[in-house]
């Protein structure tokens, strides 16, 4: 557990100062691929809601205070997301092959609604149709790009949880 | 667990908001800010191979575009070198040519910091941008930001080592100018459009725009007067509204930004 608390922080953290030095430029219509959501899904479905939350939340603050924005903006996003994602981990649904794409998909669209209305609610002077029409196809495609080579690299590192059934050996 | 990070969250988001620059939660930010840098300037090193190929490959996308106009640009400038704006013209050359803050244009009274581009803010929000410099560096917040090509911006943010910088480009940036050609007076706002031009004013396609730099009373502009900003390139108007609609191409090419200069007032 904490060998994977190590790995997680490493991952998220690595995710996050290239999302603000490198990914965030990437600009196509003001889309951008978001590198710490995807790895955050891949997280949070290999190892379930608490991690995925946690994950989420440390994210959060690391992208908040490299880019000196509002403190708890990316954080609250990325913990509900990480785990919303992770209770879509613990059914039977995430070891599916199309799980880790249709995760990505899901929640590129709700977190773009999400920091939509909390950029709002900030009175920050957010764009509907820029963030929605013209930006969020673009970081849907990007996102989804990104999601086979994260997910098979944090499916390496995190190796699934044993699933508690053990092999047993009937007598008489 | 998920609840508690939740309300953690929303606390920090509420007391973040509500607190002055110097409060508790914006010193912590700015420590961690301090701890971050070095991985930040340690990526940005690593990463700048491929973003110069990246700006390199999208300046090829724009290249042809970017041919014609500076054709056009070219044919109207020998036409008006019968009307004596040769001088003009060669002037802009050098500059373009020479470092900016040895150049005429640099702003009296400024001294000047340079630094690079180390994070920036997912477009679609703020058009903002992180610099490798902060208050130990004497920026303050509200210095005006400049390159070689024009205005950039503003600081909006300081913390010890790093700054944030809103781009001309941002909705939240308004910045007054001034018609080079005609003095015509208006609000250049998220450097897309020329607002508060009246009616009465002149503003013809072409023209340059500058920073008014106006000092009234006890008040003043926070840039200094005569930076560049864009050029005019539309205008129009109707009986219903008040101003003239103008909209303008900024100087500055926002996707190739990699360092940048932020002007600090000597008498600071």
């Amino acid at each position: 557990m904490i060998a994977d608390i190590g790995k997680g922080a490493a991952v998220l953290f690595v995710a996050a100062i290239l999302q603000v030095t490198l990914l965030s430029q990437i600009d196509v219509f003001h889309g951008a691929p978001d590198l710490v959501l995807v790895t955050l899904v891949a997280v949070a479905l290999l190892r379930g809601t608490i991690f995925g939350a946690a994950a989420g939340f440390g994210a959060g603050l690391v992208v908040d205070t490299a880019t000196l924005q509002t403190l708890g903006v990316t954080s609250l996003l990325l913990t509900i997301a990480g785990y919303w994602i992770g209770r879509y981990g613990e059914t039977t649904g995430r070891d599916r092959s199309h799980a880790p794409f249709l995760s990505v998909a899901v929640v590129t669209l709700l977190y773009s609604l999400g920091a939509l209305i909390l950029h709002y609610m900030l009175g920050d002077p957010a764009s509907a149709s820029r963030v929605l029409l013209d930006a969020f196809p673009f970081e849907l495609i990007f996102n989804l790009i990104l999601t086979l080579p994260v997910y098979a690299l944090c499916r390496r590192l995190f190796r699934p949880p044993p699933t508690g059934l053990e092999e047993v050996q009937l007598l008489g | 667990m998920a609840g508690v990070l939740v309300l953690l969250s929303i606390a920090l988001i509420t007391i973040y908001f509500r607190e002055s620059s110097g409060g508790g939660l914006h010193q912590v930010q700015s420590a961690g800010s301090t701890v971050l840098r070095p991985f930040e300037v340690a990526a940005d090193r690593v990463s700048r191979p491929f973003r110069d190929a990246y700006g390199y490959f999208a300046g090829l996308v724009h290249a042809k575009s970017e041919n014609n106009r500076l054709r056009q640009e070219v044919a109207k400038l020998r036409q008006s070198e019968t009307l004596n704006l040769a001088a003009a013209s060669e002037n802009a050359d050098l500059r373009s040519k020479l470092h900016f803050v040895s150049s005429p244009s640099y702003p009296k009274g400024f001294e000047y910091v340079t630094a690079p581009i180390i994070a920036q803010v997912p477009a679609a929000y703020e058009q903002q941008v992180t610099i490798d410099a902060g208050s130990i560096s004497g920026i303050r917040q509200f210095d005006p930001v400049v390159t070689g090509e024009g205005l950039v911006g503003t600081v909006v943010r300081v913390a010890r080592n790093v700054s944030l910088v809103a781009l001309l480009t941002d909705d939240t940036t308004s910045v007054s100018a001034i018609d080079a050609n005609t003095r015509a007076q208006g609000v250049v706002k998220a450097g897309a459009s020329f607002d508060h031009v009246g009616k009465d004013q002149r503003v013809e396609q072409g023209d340059e725009l500058v920073t008014a730099g106006w000092k009234d009373g006890g008040l003043a502009s926070i840039y200094p007067p005569g930076i560049p900003i864009g050029r005019v390139t539309s205008v129009g108007q109707n009986e219903v509204d008040l101003y003239k609609h103008v909209q303008l191409q900024p100087f500055v090419n926002f996707e190739t930004l990699s360092s940048l200069v932020v002007l600090i007032p000597k008498s600071r």
